[in-house]
């Protein structure tokens, strides 16, 4: 159990955090032919549209409702309906989700009755569904956001099933995938389901909308891929869902008592142990052996570890990442011998207390800095703000979490599964491997002239972000 | 903020917007709105002062997307690059103990970081709060003795030009003129050579880009004293109304800085660009000109000689490559026409650009570089650029970092020409790295390949629409 130690500081320096609103667009950039739109200055958007933009490398669908002086004064509720209306006429979307910022909450903005109204007064836009969610910026985080869409899509939704359908597509398998799944974890995860006969209905989707892949259309102002809503529809009638993430538990939760679909609960897949639990809960559903391939993987992974282990075992190690992340990455590096001396997330979480660490600060990256300092770290994982730090410390940085936009090719990394550990463990040696620390030269008072030779000087590694 | 002062900012007598009818910018339209805020712009125009402490006063949302995210850069000092915020929490916002937070904020960054001075910026849930921010600062000020400067930003205010003269404003009202300048070190004294002392309002040092024409400045002996601010420090921003003379760089956005220096100060400026030969020529020739020093002239005239020829023979085997491809421009304001010169300068057509932040005046330098019948595009959407790009068959189009993936995802040559790029493009050398990056996506082997269908599908090439396939095959 790692104590939790709470914000200390009036400043925030070199924020960990991104915001909820953020989390909440990430989540609807899930759904296909969907698009998002912040209720708050054109600002709120204008920054997350950035944000994503420098991390997918993708053009992101994302709008406003532009609130003015005016309208913060005296009621932006005009602008959603308006906003809404706009979008519904222009691109007609399968679904417009409709996240709420610092700015309108504090405003004071009742965002389920605007929806209602939209609907009243404009019925003929019945087939775009509209996804409302609270999501102030000045509580949570990214990963808390996403999960509030998440559970904002199901009550919104998926209709309460009167006569319980659960089963009735066996193959059909659902799946709440959380905020810290790349495009490339979800690849991964429906590849490891398929493998088992089985098909999944993947919610949100990233994993089919923001994977970066070239299209016919050369323009398109909706996503491309995700989330169906016949889809979704049809959650009520699979076999089971996996839950990947703690902090999906409350739209699982939701999800379970609209549909009695039973679930299994992850807390994330990285490592052999959380590949296993993943592999055996589907062995278990579909009534399948492993497969043969899986098998291989698995050694694979294995022989792996023992040739990481070296490297990684005792690695002193900082992570910098939103709740469920930072327990995935901590419980994977504390599983082949890392010790974890730093450990920040930007905002509580019940889950932080698994954490395989003495503590874990609510923190900023400034925290994350001064402890790996004290804890004399020598590899640091959080996102490319950490750079800066890595630099100032010395020691390379393994790029995970929200943004990645000093690196290519982030949000296509693999982390889960037998293949994406295997892969992370290569990393995280070699990382090491670069920059490990020689014994300093000693050269002895009694060589005269010091041998006549040069002394051999360490390689300069003062500012060296080597990843 | 009033609504008066708002509206202030937004009337500037010196700008050529205002000639028209035009009362400030159109009213956004929610659901199809696109652009930052005030707080954006006026983080924009001053967080590459690189010795100060730059603190949002705000929740997350703010600076926790926004934070070291543009390319500006500092020769030495880097607080600047550090994200500071009070990441205002839910009892904050309940308790109104925001005020508090923010001073005692103030204190901790001047404990751990020793800032030349504190500037905060107010966002939009503060500013509904109604957190007095001048009285935080002013109260901070006095008591640790540190310069503390409110810049009254909040998001809803308007757009991110609004919130360049709001920090313009603050600039000019709460730091220039609080100091007099440094005498000119004595081993910089050169014989022959009068040190004239001039501003540069607007130039930001993207991707170290003035340092290509910095070393210019320092041989023709005009010592720059303040900057807004590429490279610049506290102490410098504070002397700048002691200035000979102004330049507003590429932007209107802080023509009230230069205008407001002239009034109070007697400050005289231009407007000018360092983008290209023609108009970097120009910016050193109407320096000359305002400080109406002879010599200074002569030996400008040697420089720009000296500097055009060297530039001319660099880029002629460039400038054979370059020839005769057809781009399509579009970006705001003076660099609708800035931009045009730079690249006709290398004999490259630019077959038609962008004009919608740009003024009347900028239309005619438009039809005057291009000719009556230029083009010019208003539709700066997805799909008017593409349709633009197609109608005049242009070989690259040349925009901001917005339009950077409408291009590549249309599968055409793109130049990022806006604030966040990494390489910079100003003055004479700059031409060389513009040069190389337009070739380098012009003559990028991927794009035949990434254009060609896979071998194994029916359709040759991407645009044949699959429709006529099919009926082709009956």
């Amino acid at each position: 159990m790692a104590e939790i130690n709470k914000r200390s500081k009036a400043l925030t320096v070199n924020p960990l955090k991104a915001s909820q609103p953020l989390g909440a667009a990430l989540a609807f950039l899930g759904l296909r032919n969907s698009i998002p739109m912040l209720h708050g200055s054109q600002g709120c958007t204008a920054f997350g549209k950035v944000f994503f933009v420098r991390h997918f490398r993708e053009p992101i669908p994302l709008q406003t409702t532009a609130m003015d002086q005016v309208s913060t004064i005296m009621s932006a509720d005009e602008n959603v309906i308006e906003g809404l209306k706009v979008i519904c006429e222009r691109h007609k979307p399968d679904f417009i989700g409709l996240a709420t910022t610092g700015l309108s909450e504090v405003q004071g903005v009742d965002i389920g009755r605007l929806v209602r109204q939209f609907r009243d007064r404009h019925p003929q836009f019945s087939a775009t569904a509209v996804v409302p969610v609270n999501t102030p910026d000045y509580s949570g985080c990214l990963e808390s956001g996403y999960a509030l869409a998440v559970e904002a899509i199901i009550a919104t939704l998926v209709e309460p099933s009167l006569t319980n359908c659960a089963g009735r597509r066996r193959k059909q398998v659902n799946v709440l995938a959380g905020a810290m799944l790349t495009p490339g974890d979800i690849e991964a995860i429906r590849e490891w389901i398929a493998a088992f006969g089985l098909r999944p209905v993947i919610l949100p989707d990233i994993g089919d909308s923001l994977d970066g892949h070239l299209v016919d259309a050369e323009t398109t102002p909706l996503t491309l891929g995700g989330t169906q809503r016949s889809e979704i529809a049809s959650l009520g009638d699979s076999i089971a869902t996996l839950v990947i993430g703690r902090s999906m538990c409350r739209a699982a939760d939701l999800l379970l008592s609209r549909t009695g679909v039973p679930d299994y609960r992850f807390d994330h897949l990285l490592g052999l142990d959380a590949c296993d639990a993943f592999t055996m809960a589907l062995a278990e559903i579909s009534g399948q052996p492993v497969p043969a391939q899986i098998d291989r993987q698995r050694a694979q992974l294995q022989d792996a570890m023992l040739d990481s282990h070296f490297m990684t075992g005792f690695l002193r190690v900082g992570i910098a990442a939103d709740p469920d992340l930072l327990v995935a990455l901590g419980q994977f590096l504390a599983g082949v011998g890392a010790e974890i001396v730093a450990a920040v997330a930007p905002a509580r979480a019940e889950v932080l207390a698994e954490m395989p660490a003495e503590s874990v600060r609510i923190g900023d990256l400034e925290d994350l800095e001064r402890a790996a300092q004290a804890g004399r770290a020598q590899l640091l994982i959080s996102n490319s703000h950490a750079a800066q730090s890595a630099g100032r410390l010395g020691i390379p940085l393994l790029r995970a979490g929200f943004p990645q936009y000093d690196w290519v090719g982030g949000y296509a990394r693999t982390w889960v599964g037998y293949r994406g550990a295997r892969s992370a463990l290569f990393d995280v040696a070699n990382l090491f491997l670069g920059n490990h620390h020689d014994t300093p030269v000693h050269r002895s008072i009694y060589w005269p002239d010091g041998r006549g030779d040069q002394e051999v000087r360490p390689t300069p590694d003062a500012g060296l972000v080597c990843h | 903020m009033k609504a008066a002062e708002i509206a202030v900012l937004l009337n500037e007598p010196a700008c050529v917007h205002n000639k028209k009818d035009k009362a400030g910018c159109a009213k956004p339209k929610p659901g199809a709105t696109a652009g930052g805020c005030s707080f954006d712009g006026a983080q924009i125009a001053l967080l590459p002062i690189a010795d100060v402490a730059h603190i949002v006063h705000g929740p997350i949302g703010c600076a926790g997307s926004s934070w070291d995210n543009r390319g500006a850069r500092s020769s030495g000092a880097a607080l600047y690059r550090i994200g500071m915020t009070t990441d205002l929490n839910e009892q904050d916002v309940i308790m109104g103990r925001g005020e508090k937070r923010l001073f005692h904020a103030i204190k901790q960054a001047i404990d751990d970081y020793a800032p030349a001075a504190v500037f905060l910026y107010s966002t939009c849930v503060p500013a509904l709060v109604g957190d007095d921010l001048a009285a935080v600062a002013k109260a901070a000020s006095e008591r640790w003795g540190t310069p503390v400067v409110a810049v009254d930003c909040a998001g809803f205010y308007g757009t991110k030009n609004l919130g360049n003269r709001i920090a313009g404003e603050a600039m000019f009202t709460q730091v220039i003129g609080s100091r007099e300048p440094d005498p000119v070190p004595q081993a910089a004294q050169r014989p022959g050579i009068r040190v004239h002392d001039v501003n540069l309002i607007g130039e930001y040092n993207i991707a170290g880009e003035f340092w290509h024409v910095a070393p210019l400045f320092d041989e023709l002996g005009l010592r720059i004293l303040g900057s807004l601010s590429g490279d610049a420090r506290y102490r410098e921003v504070q002397t700048m109304h002691r200035a000979e003379a102004s330049m507003v760089v590429c932007a209107k956005a802080l023509l009230n800085v230069a205008r407001r220096l002239e009034e109070d100060y007697r400050v005289p400026f231009f407007e000018g660009s360092f983008y290209g030969i023609s108009d970097t020529s120009q910016a050193f020739r109407d320096f000359a000109r305002l400080l109406g020093d002879a010599d200074l002239v002569a030996r400008t005239e040697l420089m720009i000689a000296r500097e055009e020829a060297n530039i001319r023979s660099a880029l002629a085997p460039w400038a054979e490559r370059l020839k005769g491809r057809r781009v399509l421009l579009y970006t705001g304001g003076v660099k609708s026409w800035s931009v045009v010169s730079a690249l006709q300068d290398l004999g490259m057509t630019v077959v038609a650009t962008g004009t919608n932040k740009s003024t009347q005046e900028d239309k005619q330098r438009i039809r005057e570089i291009m000719g009556e019948d230029a083009r010019m595009i208003t539709d700066g959407s997805a799909n008017g650029l593409l349709q633009a790009f197609k109608e005049y068959r242009a070989d690259i189009l040349i925009a901001g970092g917005r339009n950077l993936y409408t291009a590549l995802k249309a599968r055409i040559p793109f130049l990022d020409i806006n604030q966040e790029r990494e390489f910079g493009y100003a003055g004479y050398q700059g031409m060389l790295e513009l040069v190389r990056q337009l070739a380098l996506t012009l003559e990028a082997p991927v794009w035949a390949k990434v254009r060609a269908s896979a071998p194994w599908s029916a359709a040759k090439r991407i645009g044949v629409a699959l429709s006529s396939t099919e009926t082709d095959h009956g």
